[in-house]
């Protein structure tokens, strides 16, 4: 029990630590590594109390996928080399209230949501149930998804593709005199047409290029 | 003293795995380099130890005493994190590969995941490299790989989901035990072709070496590194294709059981049998980097979101509708 605490507060520290980074470090390509490690960090903490599921999920999805994706950005758009003036700025301290009232209300959410846990017992007990049964929680993470909850399940498969669709849309746009390349017409090039032996008469050449 | 016993144990365990894997990553550099010297009719390197067996231990001892040179302008903790975490994620994922029946270091519930979450974490060993060097070859090369290296995971992922729904456990012994009847290269040959194609964009191999391309990015993100730093980033990518051999004949061709089980093949031990398996396997690898022209960046995108992504979603449907027709579909 001292090891796996020992433990818990290792990654809960390094998670709240890095947390925090993300927000305070002035460059933001060291933000986003921050926030990686708070991702690793809470995948970790997944892993510890026995959903082992989500922990993976997590650092596939968010780590490997979403993350790359954000540092792909932030790079790209080289935010790290102006320096961010914002910071020193008398402007920055007229955000504060609103920040606060934010940062207020998220954290009553937060009591409401883990307070309302305590009247829902099912909940308890529908947790438990597949670490009774001896069945591993990806089995019933399945079971449980796909059979009570197989609407919600598709509806929100359905939202992120009509998101996927929209995001196609909004950035698509037909490009004028862009070249491209076409594979067929590449490909089933052949000898024939692409070497050509000429006569070329003496001091006269010839025309390579029309 | 009870979790210092544990901590001893667990460590003689991780020593005993780690060494031999360490050294056949020396060992497959050489391999390697000779059957690509092969294939261009020359002799490789032969000189150092029998049959050039020891040049990888000759190269490391170069590289260990030569300098290591970070850039002024480079950001010094990623730069040197970068090797660093290469070379650690490249190890780690060892730990669930299994060698034989209860021959496996951690035998965790969800195996598969792990290997995948892990060499979906190798990319930010080659981004962060680029991005520290401070430079524009690096920058280029890592942009590259980071888009090469998500795109080839999809077509990765959705294999694995093929292979996942003819045995219904994510555990990797599962896997190798569910193969006893047929290997699954047999029913899911397209699917076995198209992985061994995705693993070699996965781990920047030729044809797809794009991050690297010597001809037009120098050598990539690695363009900065010296030293031990650049042998780092270097045995992180073979521990990397090893690791991709082992997965490969993991999913498709029967993990650590023998081809045949009759009686002279069964005295061979399991892991004998992974490792002739991670040997074939590479062997492809070193002739396809031998044989095989680099692609060009447009060609590479269109393989694996064009051909790859929509061959392999179809396999799974395929799949699912005739294990659910013909009442194949493992029991929990």
């Amino acid at each position: 029990m001292i090891a796996h605490a020992i433990f818990f507060y290792v990654f809960s520290v390094i998670a709240v630590v890095s947390a925090i980074m993300v927000t305070v470090s002035k460059n933001t390509v060291h933000s986003v590594f921050f926030l990686i490690l708070d991702f690793i960090s809470i995948s970790c903490l997944f892993i510890m109390i026995g959903a082992e599921f989500l922990g993976m999920i997590m650092l596939i999805v968010y780590v490997g996928a979403v993350a790359v994706l954000f540092l792909f950005v932030v790079m790209m758009l080289n935010v790290a080399q102006q320096k961010n003036q914002w910071f020193v700025s008398k402007d920055s301290s007229r955000h504060i209230p609103i920040g606060l009232l934010i940062s207020v209300i998220i954290f009553f959410e937060l009591i409401i949501v883990i307070g309302g846990w305590k009247y829902k017992p099912d909940l308890f007990n529908s947790a438990k149930s597949s670490l009774e049964k001896g069945v591993s929680n990806t089995h019933s993470l399945g079971q449980v998804l796909y059979t009570d909850y197989i609407h919600v399940f598709q509806i929100s498969g359905m939202i992120l593709l009509i998101a996927m669709i929209g995001a196609i849309v909004l950035t698509f746009r037909q490009r004028e005199g862009v070249k491209k390349q076409s594979y067929l017409k590449q490909i089933s090039r052949e000898r024939t047409e692409g070497v050509e032996v000429l006569e070329v008469a003496s001091n006269k050449g010839v025309k390579i290029d029309d | 003293m009870e979790y210092l016993n544990i901590i001893f144990q667990e460590s003689y365990k991780i020593l005993f795995l780690l060494v031999p894997v360490l050294v056949s990553v020396a060992m497959i550099v050489w391999l390697d380099r000779r059957v690509w010297a092969f294939v261009q009719k020359r002799q490789g390197p032969n000189v150092v130890g029998p049959f050039g067996l020891l040049q990888s231990l000759a190269d490391a001892l170069k590289y260990i005493f030569k300098e290591i040179i970070i850039p002024a302008s480079s950001n010094k903790v990623i730069f040197i994190l970068a090797p660093i975490i290469t070379m650690t994620l490249a190890l780690i994922a060892w730990a669930v590969i299994p060698f034989g029946v209860e021959q496996v270091l951690a035998d965790i519930n969800v195996g598969i995941l792990y290997i995948f979450a892990v060499s979906s974490l190798g990319v930010y060993g080659i981004i962060m490299g680029g991005w520290a060097s401070n430079s524009k070859y690096p920058f280029l090369g890592a942009i590259r790989s980071a888009a090469q290296m998500v795109s080839y995971e999809v077509s990765i992922g959705i294999i694995i989901i093929n292979v996942l729904l003819c045995v219904g456990s994510l555990n990797l012994n599962d896997i190798v035990v569910a193969q006893k009847e047929m290997w699954f290269v047999i029913p899911l040959f397209p699917m076995f072709v198209i992985f061994f194609i995705s693993a070699l964009a996965e781990t920047n191999r030729p044809p797809f070496d794009l991050p690297e391309a010597e001809a037009e990015l120098v050598a990539g993100y690695q363009t900065e590194y010296s030293g031990m730093m650049y042998a780092m980033f270097w045995l992180g990518e073979y521990a990397n294709i090893l690791l991709m051999c082992a997965l490969g004949s993991i999913l498709f061709l029967g993990g650590w059981l023998s081809p045949i089980d009759l009686y002279p093949f069964n005295l061979i031990p399991g892991a004998l049998w992974l490792i002739f398996k991670i040997l074939f396997l590479f062997i492809l690898f070193a002739l396809v980097k031998a044989i095989v022209p680099r692609y060009r960046y447009d060609q590479l995108m269109r393989l694996g979101w064009k051909i790859f992504l929509p061959l392999s979603l179809t396999y799974v449907v395929l799949t699912a509708s005739y294990l659910f027709y013909f009442n194949l579909l493992p029991t929990i």
